[in-house]
């Protein structure tokens, strides 16, 4: 059985961010990127089951301009098979993802399309419940443990709800995204990175998926959320009824 | 068979130590010399391939490809042969890599190393495999400077950079020196001569050298902190071995646990930058500073913000020195001024570390110097985009240790070329790599000697330019206002003629007088406008650590801090450490107890300069941990 994981290449998480002057978006020139931490998590369990014979192959893939790569690079040092990266420009949106991500599963078949519940960057959290609907595949999200029954082709995943662990039984092929808790990550060793360097990544164009990129969604504009104020003491119950109901509006 | 056995040595000659290694295959165990550190060995029953290097090296082409594929050969008798190298290592299971060269340290030096080994090779038709490791988790991640680039090495390393795009466009537009006051900045002649130099981001351009270096053919290894040397039994150097990955903070071995990897060059080039853990290591273990010009080094800690100003106020090439407030006439130190592009601006204090009052708080002071009225207006709208903070060499001409040891050297601010009176090291630093390669490939190739690097070293304008500023720094031993006036002696009258060569004070670490001796310092509070507390500059700086491993800053005896450090001293570290990672809280039973942070650790090293009784070591930790600056 194949796994294809969706990774994505995201502003490292410890990095502090900062708005573009012109207001469009997020400063990312000169700004480091790592891969998506749910992505790798996605990449990790993965691994781990094809250690452990119930997958035969694990194909990272990933959409964006050339850097992604890099990305996929870290994704082939950490154990993947081999990578698919789409050439695409930077502004993907989930739907258009999704798309793109069901083009490709039609073209590798795998059992079981892996990736992480949302990216660090937009937080949208809509990828994986997309690509499911597009493909009508049963979807696991929010897994906080995958396993997996070659023999039946189901998995059982435990879901982080709201209201607590919920344990859905889904047939392969699925889509399942990965919370934070499912597994840590295994580090790329340096014999990896090393041995990474000769696995092949297949370019694939948009017209090759035959994808139309047009969004019906447009970012306007990017603000950081306003300055904390300083907090105010008061020094009667009186002052705070007046303070809410003149100044806050909000009684 | 035999050819997975050989494909892990480089396909060059072998040298005399290899062939060493191999001989003591041939002895019985019980004959060859045993070392206190080394691991339980079983004796030696494996199958003795008769001299395989010798017969095997030429079948071969390229370095690094074969290097990849010896992986997969027969574990069994690549276990046997790794007991060898093992045998001075305490880490047992480690995978162990070859290559010709390997530089610690993807910094200016190293890359410039690199780059310059791998021209070598196209020039003479040869190849050779190189590999640089760095700690940082991207190559630039962990560079902070200034920075006013003179770019004489560049233009012999890379004459067509600009071609290149090199991250290098704003020339010097201006150059002002300031004598500040508590209220006034009084314009001083400017000693200093930047026509032709261009102000830069020295982590863009160690970006831009990195992208280069790989161009060539280098392997250029992120996020892989190198934490031991590797020694054989002859005491030559053989390489170094990374962190092991994956443990935790109690000792044990996570999930992920990954043992370290064993890199051995036949050339070992350690660029860590000022006070490198493994340069600092090498030089004590050789004896080098006493083989070299003689002097202990000297250093200061630089702490330096980029902010992003209002379009107005932006002049883009302009430089500003300062001498004078917020320091005092016995330390020595300055702020520099610098316009990038961009609306960007950096700026920065550099202070002596062998202030003498132990509540001496750089960080502060720097926070006072932004304060004042003459540097105020110019940041007051503006935003902080990266703090951070590094110790350099002050040392110069006296301090230069041998950089040759057996099995490779030291290049860069490792060693230590700094000009201080230019406050530039960048680019000697980057000459002695280019230096120490050529060297390297005379070694790799014809069969020299390192030792050339440092007669190539004493013939280049490294040295001379070294020992025309020599005498400046040692100057301000004798206080603010005699230093600038021996240095403006030195300026305009000697110009580095004289025919002494001025002692350094006493070490750092012994400058510091006891705290009864001294008063405290008070600080004001930050306004959050111009002047910050050390969390919110530390946020800027992006710094982290997995919070889940040993400290990787080590106390050589436990009980020196509470019972000297706080009681003689008040506690230097919690003042002089840039990013608050010591602190003296009290515990349970109201004791004071020093609390190691070192998830916030900058990297600067000043802890390991300063301490005063050299009480705090610091170590490296898991790679791709520590600031990731990207302007600075």
């Amino acid at each position: 059985m194949k796994i294809m994981v969706a990774i994505k290449r995201v502003v490292d998480y410890a990095v502090k961010i900062r708005i573009k002057s012109d207001k469009t978006g997020v400063e990312t020139a000169n700004v480091k990127m790592s891969m998506n931490p749910f992505c790798e998590i996605a990449l990790e369990v993965a691994l781990r089951m094809k250690e452990s014979g119930v997958a035969s192959e694990v194909i990272a893939v990933s959409m964006g301009p050339s850097q992604c790569v890099d990305t996929l690079r870290t994704g082939l040092a950490m154990g993947a098979d081999r990578a698919i990266h789409v050439d695409a420009p930077s502004t993907l949106y989930p739907l258009t993802v999704a798309k793109l991500l069901k083009a490709l599963v039609q073209v590798e078949k795998p059992g079981l399309l892996i990736l992480g519940k949302q990216a660090i960057d937009d937080d949208c959290n809509q990828t994986g419940q997309m690509v499911a609907g597009l493909l009508n595949w049963p979807q696991g999200t929010f897994a906080s443990k995958v396993v997996v029954d070659k023999e039946k082709k189901a998995a059982t995943v435990d879901r982080e709800v709201d209201g607590g662990l919920e344990t859905l039984c889904l047939d392969l092929p699925a889509v399942i995204t990965t919370d934070l808790r499912l597994n840590q990550p295994r580090y790329a060793t340096l014999p990896n990175i090393m041995k990474a360097k000769s696995k092949p990544i297949k370019k694939m164009s948009l017209a090759e998926l035959n994808v139309d990129l047009r969004s019906d969604l447009e970012v306007v504009q990017v603000t950081a959320p306003p300055v904390r104020k300083a907090g105010v003491i008061l020094s009667s119950v009186d002052e705070l009824v007046d303070k809410l109901k003149n100044e806050a509006h909000v009684i | 068979m035999f050819k997975k056995i050989i494909t892990f040595t480089s396909k060059s000659k072998p040298k005399t130590f290899e062939s060493a290694s191999l001989h003591t295959l041939k002895h019985s165990p019980q004959s060859s010399p045993s070392k206190p550190n080394s691991s339980t060995q079983k004796p030696l029953n494996i199958i003795i391939p008769p001299n395989p290097l010798n017969s095997f090296n030429r079948s071969f082409s390229s370095g690094y490809h074969s290097n990849s594929i010896n992986y997969k050969g027969s574990s069994l008798i690549r276990n046997g042969f790794w007991n060898l190298g093992r045998r001075f290592s305490s880490e047992a299971a480690r995978e162990c890599i070859e290559y010709d060269v390997v530089i610690v340290g993807g910094g200016p030096a190293g890359l410039s190393a690199a780059i310059r080994l791998k021209q070598l090779c196209r020039d003479n038709d040869v190849d050779l495999s190189v590999c640089v490791v760095e700690k940082g988790a991207e190559v630039g991640a962990h560079i902070l400077s200034g920075n006013v680039f003179e770019p004489r090495a560049l233009n012999e390393l890379i004459p067509n950079w600009k071609e290149e795009e090199a991250p290098i466009s704003v020339g010097v537009s201006s150059d002002k020196f300031m004598l500040l006051t508590k209220k006034h900045a009084i314009p001083m002649p400017n000693p200093f001569d930047n026509k032709g130099n261009y102000v830069i981001s020295l982590s863009q351009f160690v970006r831009w050298l990195g992208q280069k270096a790989e161009e060539l053919g280098v392997e250029v290894y992120p996020g892989f902190a190198a934490k031991e040397v590797l020694f054989d039994e002859n005491e030559n150097v053989i390489g170094i071995a990374t962190n092991d990955m994956g443990i935790g903070k109690d000792g044990s071995k996570k999930d992920n646990y990954q043992p370290g990897v064993e890199l051995k060059g036949r050339v070992n080039l350690f660029a860590e930058g000022c006070r490198g853990s493994l340069s600092e290591k090498i030089i004590r273990k050789y004896d080098l500073r006493k083989k070299g010009q003689g002097q202990h080094q000297t250093y200061a800690l630089g702490i330096k913000e980029v902010w992003e100003i209002d379009a107005d106020k932006h002049k883009p090439g302009a430089v500003v020195h300062t001498l004078g407030w917020p320091l005092d006439h016995k330390t020595y130190g300055g702020s520099f001024l610098y316009h990038m592009q961009d609306r960007q601006v950096s700026i920065g204090l550099v202070c002596a570390l062998n202030y003498h009052n132990p509540y001496f708080n750089p960080y502060e002071e720097f926070q006072n110097l932004k304060r004042h009225p003459a540097i105020r207006p110019l940041l007051e709208n503006g935003t902080v985009l990266q703090y951070g903070a590094r110790t350099l060499n002050e040392g110069g001409f006296q301090s230069i240790p041998y950089p040759v040891f057996p099995g490779g050297a030291i290049v860069g601010c490792s060693a230590g070329f700094l000009n201080v009176p230019k406050i530039k090291g960048t680019h000697t630093a980057m000459k002695s790599g280019m230096l120490a390669a050529e060297s390297a490939f005379g070694v790799l190739h014809k069969g020299s000697n390192m030792k050339t690097y440092w007669e190539s070293l004493k013939n280049s304008w490294i040295w001379e330019e070294l020992h025309r500023a020599r005498n400046y720094r040692p100057a301000f031993e004798y206080g603010l206002l005699p230093g600038m006036a021996i240095s403006a002696l030195e300026h305009y009258l000697l110009k580095g003629r004289a025919p002494y060569t001025l002692k350094h004070g006493k070490p750092d670490h012994e400058a510091t007088h006891e705290a009864s001796q001294c008063s405290p310092i008070e600080y004001p509070k930050p306004d959050g406008i111009v002047s910050f507390d050390v969390p919110t500059s530390l946020y800027r700086s992006n710094t982290n650590h997995d919070h889940d491993q040993p400290a990787h800053l080590r106390l050589r005896d436990p009980k020196v801090p509470e019972h000297v450090n706080l009681p003689k001293y008040a506690g230097p570290e919690s003042r002089y450490c840039p990013a608050r990672v010591y602190e003296y809280v009290s515990d349970d039973n109201g004791q004071m107890k020093l609390q190691i942070n070192a998830q916030n650790c900058l990297h600067c090293k000043a802890c390991d300069i300063k301490d005063p009784k050299q009480n705090i070591e610091w170590t490296v930790p898991e790679g791709g941990g520590g600031p990731k600056y990207s302007v600075m």
